[in-house]
């Protein structure tokens, strides 16, 4: 196919890639925009293959079956609870992927094939692309291991740890630099890549859990650019397009995860936050006497006679697994003319998003998801808020103006303003970021102590019950 | 450098369009977004193609190889779980998509 034929179809597949993200916008073209998505990239497959320059298809038929059985494989295989993970690994893939051809393709180029001259803007999209494909493919590794619980979800905070980082930064761009210098050989490119997969690797073994839906956005971010930097070195629009596209989606996403945290990135990133836990003391002393605990069977009868009752799931529900039961309950109370509807912390969860994927997956219709804008003022008209498995999300001292707590100025679901609060969790122990929480102590608040599955599953039968008896 | 300033136009034009399509994307979509978004980042195997079927080296092949693989992982799965996510999302009064 001549050249210009083929860039066509690249501007094509461009076209469905922007069509797509713009319908992935709303619930009800959503389907339609991932499908417009996946036709743009099998049209650009299609032409792909048709390159002069392919002089042999066993070893690209041999990547697209094992790759393909393997993606389907997990796409399928994956339970909706373990979606963070998966989409970690996919995104380190794609930068992987990138690194490996542009290396591939600098190697190609040196012995003479491949392209005409090795230009300036071939080695420096070459080691951009290799530095960041190199710290997607390693960062999503670690993100993935410590969301599959492979590695501790807390912080590791290794001593000189900035020092260390900023040493490996500087010696990966300097190697980077040398190639653009230099483009006589490839050494300088394969030791930048692989400075920068070690920096990936410290860059993230810091980061705590709760603060993942960040990381997954900015390594989602990065994988974006590391295919744009291909597209330079191969000076091929479709990936120069399709790749800064979906850089500009993971920043965005990324942005507003940190201001859901009320947090900057850089503090994201490099302050450790989480590895502190609060000490015994000061959780006694706000405790102490104060918190009142309750049966699910009391929490029924209070239920029975609310008008309206709000839920607030945090990461808690998915590690309990505990999203079908609470949707279970949710149509259980609106069975009896309750309204029942669901306040969702943007940062709830390992990614973002993560609570309503969830509860669609649970059957939960996604009028009754709402956001924190649209929760927030509904508060002081409900009767009941029920938190399962949240905990910073939900804590007033966020509040306060106290700049040296890690939560200080987060949005919060105002749910202290509700008529009574019944907080689901396992024990008074602190959240993520690692200071108490007052609302377990307020005097609107019951603790109902156990597992959120088990204790949903009595609340349920104990309002069945409570309804037989009528 | 003609072909440079080329390309980064297209560079700078498609980051805003990029900031442009997907800035209003409501918090209930924002795993099928970034799962979509992260397949279509897949794109990288476009390139991948080219590169391992000129076949040069042992060396490249193997690489080639690779991130031929990788990135048929990374385009294929991400589709799919997408998919697969967004058949879940229903409306009151819409049936669920799955048995």
């Amino acid at each position: 196919m001549p050249e210009p034929a083929i860039n066509l179809f690249y501007l094509l597949a461009s076209v469905l890639f922007i069509f797509g993200l713009k319908d992935l916008s709303h619930p009800r073209t959503a389907v339609r925009g991932n499908l417009l998505g996946s036709l743009g990239m099998l049209i650009a497959i299609v032409v792909t293959l048709a390159d002069r320059r392919i002089v042999s298809f066993d070893v690209i038929i041999a990547g697209l079956l094992i790759g393909g059985l393997a993606g389907a494989w997990m796409a399928y295989r994956v339970e909706m609870t373990a979606v963070p993970q998966v989409v970690a690994i996919f995104n380190g893939f794609g930068g992987g992927a990138s690194a490996l051809a542009v290396g591939a393709a600098l190697e190609e180029a040196l012995k003479g094939g491949f392209v005409e001259e090795i230009s300036v803007q071939f080695t420096t999209a070459a080691a951009v692309s290799g530095i960041i494909g190199g710290l997607s493919l390693t960062g999503s590794a670690v993100a993935f291991g410590k969301l599959q619980g492979l590695i501790s979800e807390k912080p590791l905070l290794l001593p000189m740890r900035h020092a260390i980082n900023i040493a490996l930064a500087a010696a990966s761009l300097g190697f980077g630099v040398w190639l653009v210098v230099d483009p006589s050989g490839s050494s300088a490119f394969w030791w930048s890549t692989f400075i920068a997969s070690v920096l990936g690797i410290l860059l993230v073994m810091p980061i705590g859990g709760a603060d993942m839906p960040v990381v997954i956005a900015l390594l989602n971010s990065y994988s974006g650019i590391a295919a744009a930097g291909h597209g330079w070195v191969l000076n091929n629009s479709v990936l120069i397009i399709a790749g800064s596209l979906v850089g500009a989606a993971g920043f965005i996403l990324t942005v507003l995860m940190s201001k859901a945290m009320n947090r900057s990135l850089p503090n994201v990133m490099f302050a450790g936050v989480g590895a502190e836990v609060a000490t015994e003391s000061s959780t006694d002393d706000l405790y102490a006497g104060r918190v009142k605990s309750a049966s699910p069977e009391e929490v029924a009868m209070l239920m029975e006679d609310a008008r309206r009752v709000v839920i607030t799931p945090g990461y808690g529900m998915a590690v309990a697994h505990a999203q079908y039961v609470v949707g279970d309950l949710s149509n259980v109370l609106a069975s009896r003319g309750i309204e029942v509807e669901f306040g969702i912390h943007p940062v709830a969860g390992r990614m973002p998003g993560h609570m309503n994927v969830l509860l669609a997956d649970a059957d939960v219709p996604y009028d009754r998801l709402k956001d924190l804008e649209e929760i927030n003022p509904t508060f002081r008209q409900t009767d009941i808020v029920l938190v399962i498995g949240a905990n910073d999300v939900v804590n007033p001292s966020a509040r306060e103006a106290d700049p040296s707590l890690p939560i200080a100025g987060m949005p919060i679901l105002d749910v202290d303003q509700a008529r009574s609060i019944v907080v689901v969790k396992r024990s008074l122990s602190p959240g993520f970021a690692g200071i108490p929480n007052p609302l377990f102590a307020a005097d609107n608040t019951l603790m109902l102590f156990g597992d959120a599955k088990a204790v949903v599953t009595e609340l349920i039968a104990a309002l069945k019950e409570g309804g037989d008896v009528r | 450098m003609e072909q440079f300033v080329s390309a980064l136009t297209i560079f700078v034009l498609a980051l805003f369009v990029g900031f442009e399509v997907i800035n209003k994307v409501p918090p209930l979509l924002h795993t099928p977004l970034m799962s979509g978004a992260n397949a279509i980042s897949g794109i990288t195997l476009v390139g991948t193609l080219v590169t391992s079927g000129v076949q040069l080296t042992t060396f490249t092949t193997i690489l080639g190889f690779l991130a031929v693989a990788m990135a048929t992982a990374n385009v294929v799965g991400g589709f799919l779980v997408t998919q697969r996510m967004l058949a879940m999302f229903h409306g009151k009064d819409e049936k669920a998509g799955r048995a």
